[in-house]
């Protein structure tokens, strides 16, 4: 058993299903906006606060930022485990990226809030 | 005669102030081919101080793994005409340890090998007079993972086991915990699962297959981690 503090989830287990749902609930997000930029040709302000003013739009976006911070801690942690070995150095950047993400997904429920 | 080219990596620490590539020439008849093995022996005649392992010279032992022309492999199962290019490139095992020239440390690879307690472990404390039967099915589920020859070469391949080498136990470790983990004899599986259920030992595998294109045997270490990992997460849902 390696114990690693600066993980995201309890067990590696953990990580894994987080990593996992968190990916599925971003590839639907993904779809989903593709498919209203497409079957949207005129794309006015009106048409994006008409989308956004919607509570389930709100709830689903906040849901896909949230699944940004799981997945974005979990994975950028995966990938600075492997190639920065000085220990010191990777704490400062996953403090950064994980500061970074916190960051986004306050601004992106302040910015629903306002909407 | 024709003639074959071969670059071999040199290093001797005790000598040499950094590894080089050395390059040696055989000269064998026209139409015959032989294992790169072979011809490493046939060059050490010409350079006594070229270091390699070889044992069984059989493709049993597992101790020549080397990297040939980029790929992993055992010399002595690994014909010299099946390596493409103009010359052949022979390197140690990638990521561990140079001892001396072709000879690596494989240390870091037996103690991820030691971790997984590659051994049977039964509880039960009235054993039978005789033996612990199997079913043929529960036999059967063996098949595939028993063969290992810990040759290293599907370990040294495979990236997350050279970026983190003391915590991921690395294709062939793995294949070994699950060739217990689906031994209907052995009665550890929660405690074996236990001790894989962090974000090292078995998630640090994101399933390149690296392992399963090198080795030797044939085997596959990546279904056998995907079973491990079926394993953690049925119990963890």
């Amino acid at each position: 058993m390696v114990n690693v503090a600066s993980t995201f989830g309890r067990s590696g287990t953990h990580d894994y299903i987080l990593l996992r749902a968190s990916a599925l609930i971003l590839a639907t997000y993904a779809i989903f906006m593709v498919c209203f930029l497409v079957a949207t040709p005129n794309l006015t302000f009106e048409a994006w606060t008409g989308l956004f003013g919607n509570l389930w739009m709100k709830v689903y976006t906040l849901l896909a930022l949230t699944a940004v911070l799981v997945h974005g801690w979990i994975g950028i942690w995966q990938v600075l485990t492997d190639y920065v070995k000085h220990s010191f150095g990777r704490g400062v950047l996953q403090f950064i990226v994980s500061l970074a993400l916190i960051v986004y997904w306050l601004t992106g429920l302040f910015v629903l809030w306002g909407v | 005669m024709k003639k074959l080219q071969f670059s071999i990596y040199r290093y001797n620490p005790d000598v040499d102030a950094k590894p080089r590539m050395q390059e040696y020439t055989l000269e064998v008849d026209e139409k015959q081919d032989m294992m790169v093995l072979d011809a490493l022996i046939m060059l050490k005649e010409q350079d006594p101080s070229l270091a390699f392992r070889r044992s069984c010279r059989e493709g049993v032992c597992g101790s020549d793994g080397l990297n040939m022309n980029g790929k992993n492999g055992l010399a002595c199962i690994t014909p010299v005409s099946s390596l493409k290019g103009k010359k052949v490139v022979v390197r140690p095992l990638p990521g561990l340890p140079v001892i001396r020239d072709l000879i690596v440390d494989m240390e870091q690879f037996y103690t991820q090998y030691e971790r997984v307690k590659p051994y049977l472990i039964n509880e039960d404390k009235t054993p039978p007079a005789r033996e612990r039967l199997q079913s043929p099915e529960e036999r059967a589920k063996l098949d595939g993972l028993y063969e290992c020859i810990l040759c290293a070469c599907c370990s040294t391949s495979c990236p997350s086991f050279w970026w983190n080498p003391d915590k991921f136990v690395g294709p062939a470790g793995l294949l070994h915990a699950y060739r217990f983990l689906a031994d209907s004899r052995d009665t550890a599986t929660e405690q074996r699962l236990d001790d894989l259920d962090d974000a090292f030992s078995v998630f640090r595998c994101h399933g390149i297959m690296n392992c399963v294109s090198v080795c030797p045997k044939g085997l596959n270490p990546t279904k056998a981690i995907g079973h491990i990992k079926s394993m953690l997460l049925s119990r963890a849902v």
